[in-house]
C-alpha cells in the first residue's frame, strides 16, 4: 500500500510537467491541443534513443525537450498560418507524431526504419546517474532507519528519485509563474484572454500561439523523457490519452484549490497530477480491475472531477434556499400570531 | 499626421450582397486635430475605422501615417503607434486578469515585449498615478480582475489603456454607445480630458449628434461610403444637430433615417 502510494507520488511529480503543459495551452492560451499524446511519445522516445546511442542522459534529456517544443511550433503553425482549427491541427500533429516517433526510434536499429519501443534496462539514466551521487549521501538509511523504528514495515528502496523530481518540478514552477508575468507571458495569456484586445496593443497573437504551443509541448516532451527513464522503457503507446490525464490532473487540481492566482494554479495542477496518480494506484488495487482497465478508469476520474463540483454547488444552493424559506415561513408565522393577538385583543 | 489617399473597399464583391462599403474616402488629420464621424447605419465609418487600424485591408488607395506608407503593414504592427477603444467595453480589456496586468500590456504597445517582469515597482507606481486621474477608485483595486469591473469602468480603463502611451493616432469607434447615459457622459468628459492632456490626433466614430458636436474641432459626415461634408474649426463652433439635418437633407435630397441618429441627438 505505502509502496504504492509511494510509486504513485514520485510519478505524479513527473506527470505534473506534462499537466503544466496541458495548463499551458487549455487554460492560458484557450487552445484545445492535443499534440500531447504524441508528442510525449517524442520526448520519451527521443531521450531514449538517444541515450540507446550513448549519448548523456542530460543530454537526451534536452535534446527531446528540444524536440517538443518543435512539435508544439508545428502545430501551431498548422493553425496560425494554416488557418486549420485547433482541434484539427493537434489531432493531424498528433497522428503525423505517431510515424515521426517510430522513425526516431528506429535509429537505434541498423536494419530497420522504425520500432515501437526501446527498453533501458541496463542503460545508464538521469536517475542512475542522480542516485550513484545519492547513495554516497546515507539520507535513505537515515530515514528508513527512523520509519522502522517508528514501526512501518515497509519501506521505499529510496528517496531519492522524489527528492529529486521534487525539487526539479517546484524549479519548474517557480519559472513557470515568473515567465507568465513576464511581458512576453502577459502577452500570451492576453492572447487566450481576448484576441482582439492584444492584437491592438501591438502583440502578433500568431508569434504568441507558435510559442506557447511550443513551450507547451517542451514541457510535455520533458515529462516523456523523465518517464521514459524512471520506468526505464520507452514505449509507441505511452501517450495514449495522455491529454485527458494531463486534463484529469488540471480538472482535479483546480477543483480542489480554486484558480484565484496563478501561483495558486500551477500549485493546483501539480496537486491534481499527484493526486490523480494516488487515485488511480488505489483503483488499481480493486480485486476485478486490471491495468487494462486504467484508460477507463482515467475516464471515470475526469468525469467524476467534471460533474461533483456542480452536484456540491447545487446541494449548497438547495441548503441555502431551504434556509432562506424556513426563516421566511417563521416570519409568516410570527406575523400571523401577532395579527392573531391583535384581533383578540 | 493620418492621411487617407482615395481608399475604396467593395464587400462580397460579384455577389447579390454587393456592397460599396468606403467610395474614394480622402481625408487629412492634422497632428492635434480630434475629428468626430457621424452618419447612418451602413455608412462606412467603422469601415473607415479598421482601414487606419489595419483589421481591414482597401481595395486600394493609400493610408499614411506620420508620412509613412502604412497600408500593407498588419493591424499588430500598426497598433504600436494607433491606440483604440472598442464598441464593446469587453474588447478592449482582457477579464481573467487584473488591472495592473492589463496596464502593463498596454504600456508595452510601443516597446518590444522582453522577458521583463510586467508589473514592477516603478511601473506599479505609474500606474497607480494614472488611474488616480480617472476618479473611479481603480487605484485601490490594482490587483482586482478587469471582469468585475462595471462596463463603465471597463470602458475607461480602456481609454487610459489606449492613450497614456501617448500614440500618434486614436481611434474611438462608438466607445459610449454601449453603456447608460451617466456613464457614456463620464467617458465622454474622460475623452476629452485624456485627449487634450497629450494632445492626441483622434478620430471618433460617434451615433450621438451631440456628441460628435461637443467634442473635437472638426467633424466629418458620412453616407454610403462617401464623406458628404466636412467641416472645419470655425464651422463647427456654431453647428447645431437642425443645421445638420438641413445641411444632410441638402447634399442627398432625403431625410436623414436612420432613426437611432435622430433619437440619440
Amino acid at each position: 500500500m505505502f509502496t504504492a502510494i509511494f510509486g504513485s507520488v514520485e510519478q505524479g511529480f513527473i506527470y505534473a510537467l506534462m499537466a503544466l503543459g496541458v495548463y499551458l495551452t487549455f487554460r492560458v492560451l484557450d487552445f484545445p491541443d492535443l499534440t500531447v499524446d504524441g508528442s510525449f511519445v517524442t520526448g520519451a522516445g527521443t531521450a531514449a534513443a538517444m541515450i540507446v546511442l550513448g549519448y548523456h542522459p542530460a543530454i537526451a534529456t534536452l535534446v527531446a525537450i528540444i524536440a517538443g517544443f518543435l512539435a508544439g511550433c508545428m502545430t501551431g503553425l498548422l493553425h496560425t498560418k494554416g488557418k486549420i482549427n485547433p482541434l484539427l491541427s493537434g489531432i493531424l500533429m498528433m497522428i503525423a507524431l505517431y510515424s515521426i516517433n517510430l522513425r526516431i526510434m528506429g535509429f537505434t536499429i541498423e536494419n530497420s526504419v522504425g520500432r515501437p519501443n526501446i527498453p533501458l534496462m541496463n542503460e545508464g539514466t538521469i536517475f542512475s546517474q542522480f542516485f550513484s551521487w545519492w547513495g554516497n549521501l546515507g539520507i535513505d538509511e537515515v530515514i528508513n532507519g527512523f520509519f522502522t523504528s517508528m514501526g512501518v514495515q515497509y519501506v521505499p528502496k529510496t528517496w531519492g528519485t522524489v527528492v529529486i523530481v521534487a525539487i526539479l518540478i517546484i524549479i519548474i514552477k517557480l519559472i513557470f509563474d515568473w515567465f507568465l508575468k513576464t511581458e512576453v507571458g502577459l502577452a500570451i495569456r492576453a492572447t487566450g484572454d481576448n484576441k482582439k484586445m492584444i492584437r491592438s496593443f501591438s502583440a502578433n497573437t500568431d508569434t504568441l500561439v507558435i510559442l506557447g504551443l511550443g513551450l507547451s509541448n517542451a514541457l510535455v516532451a520533458f515529462s516523456g523523457a523523465l518517464i521514459a527513464q524512471y520506468t526505464k522503457a520507452a514505449d509507441i503507446g505511452l501517450g495514449i490519452g495522455m491529454i485527458v490525464i494531463g486534463l484529469a490532473s488540471v480538472i482535479i487540481g483546480e477543483a480542489i484549490f480554486g484558480t484565484k492566482t496563478i501561483v495558486r494554479t500551477t500549485l493546483a495542477v501539480i496537486v491534481g497530477a499527484i493526486i490523480y496518480r494516488i487515485v488511480l494506484a488505489l483503483a488499481l488495487r480493486v480485486e476485478f480491475l486490471d491495468a487494462g482497465d486504467m484508460k477507463l478508469i482515467t475516464a471515470f476520474i475526469v468525469i467524476v472531477a467534471l460533474i461533483l463540483p456542480q452536484f456540491f454547488e447545487k446541494r449548497r444552493e438547495k441548503g441555502r434556499k431551504a434556509k432562506r424559506h424556513a426563516l421566511r415561513e417563521s416570519e409568516v408565522l410570527a406575523l400571523n400570531k401577532s395579527k392573531e393577538s391583535e384581533n383578540l385583543a | 499626421m493620418l492621411k487617407l489617399n482615395d481608399i475604396n473597399k467593395i464587400f462580397n464583391e460579384g455577389t447579390a450582397d454587393e456592397k460599396i462599403a468606403l467610395d474614394r474616402i480622402n481625408l487629412e488629420l492634422n497632428i492635434g486635430d480630434f475629428v468626430t464621424v457621424i452618419g447612418s447605419n451602413g455608412a462606412g465609418k467603422s469601415t473607415m475605422l479598421n482601414m487606419v487600424s489595419g483589421a481591414l485591408s482597401p481595395d486600394f488607395g493609400q493610408i499614411l501615417i506620420n508620412g509613412n506608407d502604412v497600408t500593407k503593414l498588419p493591424e499588430f504592427k500598426r497598433s504600436k503607434f494607433i491606440g483604440r477603444v472598442f464598441q464593446d467595453p469587453m474588447s478592449g480589456t482582457a477579464p481573467t486578469m487584473t488591472i495592473e496586468e492589463n496596464l502593463a500590456i498596454a504600456y508595452s504597445r510601443n516597446k518590444k515585449r522582453s522577458l521583463r517582469v510586467g508589473v514592477d515597482k516603478q511601473r506599479k507606481e505609474f500606474f497607480l498615478h494614472s488611474l488616480e486621474s480617472l476618479h473611479l477608485n481603480l487605484e485601490n483595486r490594482l490587483t482586482a480582475k478587469v471582469g468585475l469591473l462595471s462596463g463603465g469602468e471597463r470602458q475607461a480603463l480602456s481609454l487610459l489603456m489606449a492613450t497614456f502611451t501617448q500614440p500618434s493616432i486614436l481611434l474611438l469607434d462608438e466607445h459610449t454607445a454601449a453603456l447608460d447615459p451617466s456613464r457614456a457622459e463620464l467617458i465622454t468628459n474622460l475623452t476629452e480630458r485624456l485627449v487634450k492632456k497629450d494632445n492626441l490626433t483622434t478620430l471618433m466614430v460617434t451615433h450621438n449628434m451631440q456628441q460628435a458636436l461637443d467634442l473635437g474641432n472638426r467633424l466629418i459626415m458620412m453616407d454610403k461610403g462617401q464623406i458628404i461634408l466636412e467641416v472645419g474649426e470655425e464651422e463647427k463652433k456654431d453647428l447645431t444637430i437642425e443645421k445638420l439635418m438641413e445641411e444632410f437633407q441638402r447634399i442627398r435630397g432625403q431625410k436623414l433615417t436612420s432613426d437611432r441618429t435622430l433619437l440619440s441627438s
